[in-house]
């Protein structure tokens, strides 16, 4: 035996019982892993808060408007000096308003309207959207004609700036849109309460206005929800029953390859690819009208079709074959077992892909420009015909407005896309915890 | 009789066949459904089904062929002086035969017959019921429009009688078929097995709607431009045309588009592929369950953010904050405070670009990197490598293809994306490397090319669609691309 281990004597005793395999550097390479990756992460979450961060900081304060409540008197001597309302009701449609409210203003302010210099300044302190104000005021009362009522009335864009804060008050008073006058008599209506902030509810209910102060997402959110009306109704079922068929009935063949590689590739086409089909096939070749959400919601239909279809897909696999086998076995056709079992167990997973699939819809910006969406729509659409825009499309006029007081509907405008997405997300997340089932 | 009337009526016959087919067939049997071959519920959708179906497609055959027709057959009356002139003109002349028309309807009889036989007071006629003219209309035009109103009144009764008598007709043949043993159950579900095989079809024919739509106008618009100067053109400078002029020529080279889209795609690669793929690896084998279940829906947030807020932010918050701190920078080295990068630059649109698609990249990496067996990663480590060590070595090349597919993905989404450079990019067409100044992208192009007043004849507009079927080929063949080699990289752990 001792002559096995004597060739063993010959190597000199080992200096350590560890070889060096620089563990040291490993174990620091492996920490600088580490935190690449917590670095990269953080990254991440940091720009979504970044950018959140600046779309509320921006935003917020567009759902308070700078409103100046004071004593109008609708003076007959200005609205219809001849008297001819009664004969002419065109009259009351295209009076002088904002006169009206100028000669209040002044009043309130103790400014003489014969100094020409002072009364424009005065006038501009008010928003252009007084004379609207003011013209639906006596339109539905031409009583109050003569008589002197308070009115709340909405202050110039500058005004609003300006008493929120946001115009930098440093620059001397040539380079900025607010003379030193109207500041005074600002802090003047401000200290007596008649200039104060409430509640902006027009930015939900106005339509497209020049006037930051006047313009409001009303037209564009009806545009945006008949467009989701048009996808829920045409894509949801049409995306149900494609996928019911390549997932229940395709034989395995050429023709349901072809589609199946169309419908992944369909997922992945570049979203304006939509408006220019949108365009030449809607617009161009069947003569729908531009600018119509129809015309809108058959494009994001188009576009939606892939996401509810592969949600679908997956919902259908995941109802276990079992349920499908015991309704065959009980005697129930193929079309039966189907719609009587296998669909309605899905539903909870469907449901949660179209609300995924309506929530990218509603978003989505690009085809709809393509489709003429991109217009100043300042009245009410009453069908999905008539002319409109959408929520995001909004969101793209504004930020392409040079006015300062713009930036600050843009973020509002997205806050409120923004919650609306949240809401369906959140919808969805919900629906899927409640009625999720694992098999 | 209005086509929604025509669909309520032929709701209600479906409805009535319904019930009627429901009861005859029970009464067939004496109420005994057990001796009935399929539920009764079946009779009734059967005769519903014979009801409707015939009838709809009568209808939206009639109500899509009916104007060509009644537009071709007025076209072919017109004289000949006319036919002579351009498809243009023409189609000018048949726009005011239809306001002509249209406000012809809401004259009364003795109105019209004084304006028969003067033309010129037809404009003021018509202005004056809300029907405005675009010019003076010519006494052949106000007998066209009679002759169109005509034939648009004829039609409109002969399809009602056609459709309602389609659904009755169909109706009363599908209740004649009702007997005991027939088998309606089998018959429903074919009809629904059609429908099934008709929605799923849907997706071919979008992609042969897109493919076919941007053909055609891509090549009027390379009749008018050849496609070489189109697909090797170095100077975009497309010019505006005045309706109908078509006079000045301008220059459509794809080259400087294309590389603008290129480059901003790849600064924003530059930035979201380590960012994303850091991420992945980071979710996937270090975090603790309790961070994945934060951090993922987090950064999926960032995927569900509209571009349209990308490109806000870009606009008002990253590209301003870069050129701010590049003048800083330039007034801390050389004393003049410029700046170098500019609001709008390859930078600003590239680096949103790639916050944007950080979530793509983690989320379609992450699935990927899961899907590498445990085995492989158990015996790295148990032969003594470090866990950074097994993912660098072992983990990342097996998942290699399709970590590759996955990046292909996303290239295409950055080559496709529209509103954040739409915003951040800027909109001149130049060909130049500085990633501090703007360029443009084929995506901008197109929107520019067709928000306003279009025209469908001039090359203006038509080159969106040229530019649209390079976008749709490019994206479409890393797709493919992409799909097959994921595809392949699944087999190889199955």
């Amino acid at each position: 035996m001792t002559d096995v281990v004597s060739p063993a004597a010959g190597i000199p005793k080992a200096k350590s019982v560890r070889r060096d395999i620089g563990i040291k550097r490993r174990y620091a390479a492996e920490r600088r892993f580490r935190a690449y990756g917590i670095a990269a992460l953080s990254f991440g979450i940091i720009f979504l808060m970044l950018l959140l961060w600046s779309v509320v900081s921006k935003g917020y304060t567009a759902f308070q408007q700078t409103m100046i409540t004071m004593p109008v008197e609708f003076s007959q001597q200005i609205i219809d000096p001849q008297n001819e309302r009664a004969t002419n009701p065109q009259k009351l449609m295209t009076a002088n308003y904002p006169v009206v409210a100028r000669n209040a203003l002044a009043k309130l302010l103790n400014v003489s309207v014969d100094d020409r210099v002072a009364a424009r300044a005065v006038s501009q302190m008010l928003s252009d959207g007084v004379r609207v104000q003011l013209r639906d005021l006596v339109v539905a009362n031409p009583a109050i004609i003569g008589t002197t009522q308070t009115v709340r009335l909405l202050a110039s864009g500058d005004i609003d700036s300006a008493y929120k804060g946001q115009i930098d008050l440093n620059v001397g008073q040539e380079n900025r849109k607010i003379n030193d006058q109207q500041l005074g008599w600002m802090t003047q209506l401000s200290d007596s309460g008649a200039l104060a902030k409430h509640f902006n509810s027009g930015i939900f209910v106005n339509g497209a206005s020049s006037r930051p102060e006047a313009a409001g997402v009303g037209v564009a959110l009806i545009g945006s929800f008949y467009m989701m009306l048009i996808v829920l109704v045409l894509a949801l079922p049409i995306g149900v029953a494609a996928s019911i068929y390549l997932e229940e009935f395709a034989p395995k063949n050429k023709f349901t390859d072809l589609i199946e590689v169309n419908i992944n590739n369909l997922a992945a086409v570049p979203s304006i690819v939509y408006g220019l089909l949108g365009l030449a096939v809607f617009v161009n070749f069947m003569g729908l009208p531009r600018s119509a959400s129809f015309v809108g919601g058959l494009v994001l239909t188009l576009m939606t079709l892939p996401t509810i279809i592969i949600a679908t897909r997956a919902a259908l696999k995941a109802v276990p074959p079992s349920i499908r086998a015991a309704a065959l076995g009980l005697g129930a056709s193929k079309m039966q077992t189907i719609f009587h079992h296998v669909l309605p167990l899905a539903m909870p997973g469907i449901l949660t892909g179209t609300i995924i699939g309506l929530a990218h819809a509603l978003g989505e910006t690009a085809p709809l420009l393509l489709i003429g969406m991109v217009a100043f729509v300042a009245n009410y659409p009453t069908t999905p015909l008539d002319p409109s825009t959408a929520l995001p499309v909004q969101i793209y006029m504004w930020a392409n407005e040079a006015e300062r007081a713009f930036v600050e509907r843009t973020s509002g405008a997205i806050i409120i896309l923004l919650l609306f997405l949240i809401l369906m997300n959140v919808g969805a997340i919900l629906l899927r915890r409640r009625f999720e089932r694992r098999w | 009789m209005n086509t929604s009337l025509i669909l309520l009526i032929l709701a209600i016959i479906g409805i009535a066949g319904y019930v009627a087919g429901a009861r005859y067939a029970m009464a067939l049997v004496g109420g005994i459904s057990s001796k009935l071959h399929s539920r009764p519920g079946y009779y009734g959708s059967f005769v519903a089904v014979w009801a409707i179906l015939p009838a709809v497609v009568i209808l939206f055959v009639w109500l899509v062929a009916s104007p060509m027709f009644i537009s071709s057959s007025v076209r072919g009356a017109f004289p000949e002086e006319v036919k002579t002139q351009s498809q243009a003109e023409q189609g000018l002349s048949y726009g005011m035969i239809t306001s002509i028309a249209r406000g012809m309807n809401a004259l009364t009889g003795d109105e019209i017959a004084r304006i028969e036989n003067n033309p010129v007071e037809l404009r003021a006629a018509l202005g004056a019921k809300g029907v405005p003219l675009a010019g003076d209309p010519q006494p052949f035009m106000v007998k066209a429009a009679a002759e169109l109103n005509r034939m648009t009144f004829v039609s409109r009764i002969l399809m009602t009688i056609l459709v309602l008598g389609a659904s009755i007709g169909g109706a009363l043949f599908a209740y004649r078929q009702i007997a005991p043993r027939f088998r309606a159950r089998n018959r429903v579900e074919k009809v629904i097995l059609g429908s099934l095989v008709v929605a799923s079809s849907i997706a071919i024919l979008t992609t042969v709607g897109i493919v076919a739509s941007m053909l055609t106008e891509a090549a009027h618009f390379f009749t008018a431009i050849p496609a070489w100067e189109f697909f090797f053109g170095t100077v975009w400078d497309p010019r505006f045309a005045a309706a109908g002029s078509g006079g000045s020529e301008g220059q459509f080279g794809l080259i400087p588009l294309l590389l603008g889209t290129l480059y901003i795609g790849f600064v924003a690669m530059l930035f979201a592929v380590p960012i994303g793929l850091f991420s992945a690896i980071y979710m996937s084998e270090y975090a603790s369950p309790k961070v994945r279940s934060v951090a993922k829906p987090l950064l999926e947030v960032l995927a569900g953010i509209p571009t349209i807020v990308y490109g806000f932010f870009a606009l008002t918050t990253v590209g301003p904050f870069l050129r701010d701190i590049s003048s800083q920078l330039n007034g801390l080295v050389t004393g003049d405070y410029a700046n170098f990068i500019q609001a709008q630059s390859v930078l600003t649109a590239g680096f949103v670009m790639g916050i944007m698609l950080i979530p793509y990249v983690s989320s379609l990496s992450d699935d990927i990197i899961t899907a590498v067996p445990r085995a492989l990663r158990d015996g790295s480590l148990g032969l003594g490598a470090t866990r950074s060590e097994t993912i660098k070595k072992v983990v990342l090349p097996a998942a290699l293809p399709g970590i590759v597919g996955a990046l292909l993905m996303t290239a295409s989404r950055a080559v496709g994306e529209t509103m954040i450079v739409v915003l951040a990019a800027g909109v001149a067409a130049r060909l130049q490397i500085n990633p501090f100044e703007p360029m443009t992208t084929v995506t901008v192009k197109i929107v520019n090319q067709l928000t306003g007043d279009l025209e469908f004849t001039s090359p203006q507009t038509l080159v969106a669609f040229a530019l649209g079927i390079t976008l749709f080929a490019i994206t479409l063949c890393l797709n493919i691309y992409a799909l097959y080699i994921v595809r392949k990289y699944r087999e190889q752990y199955e």
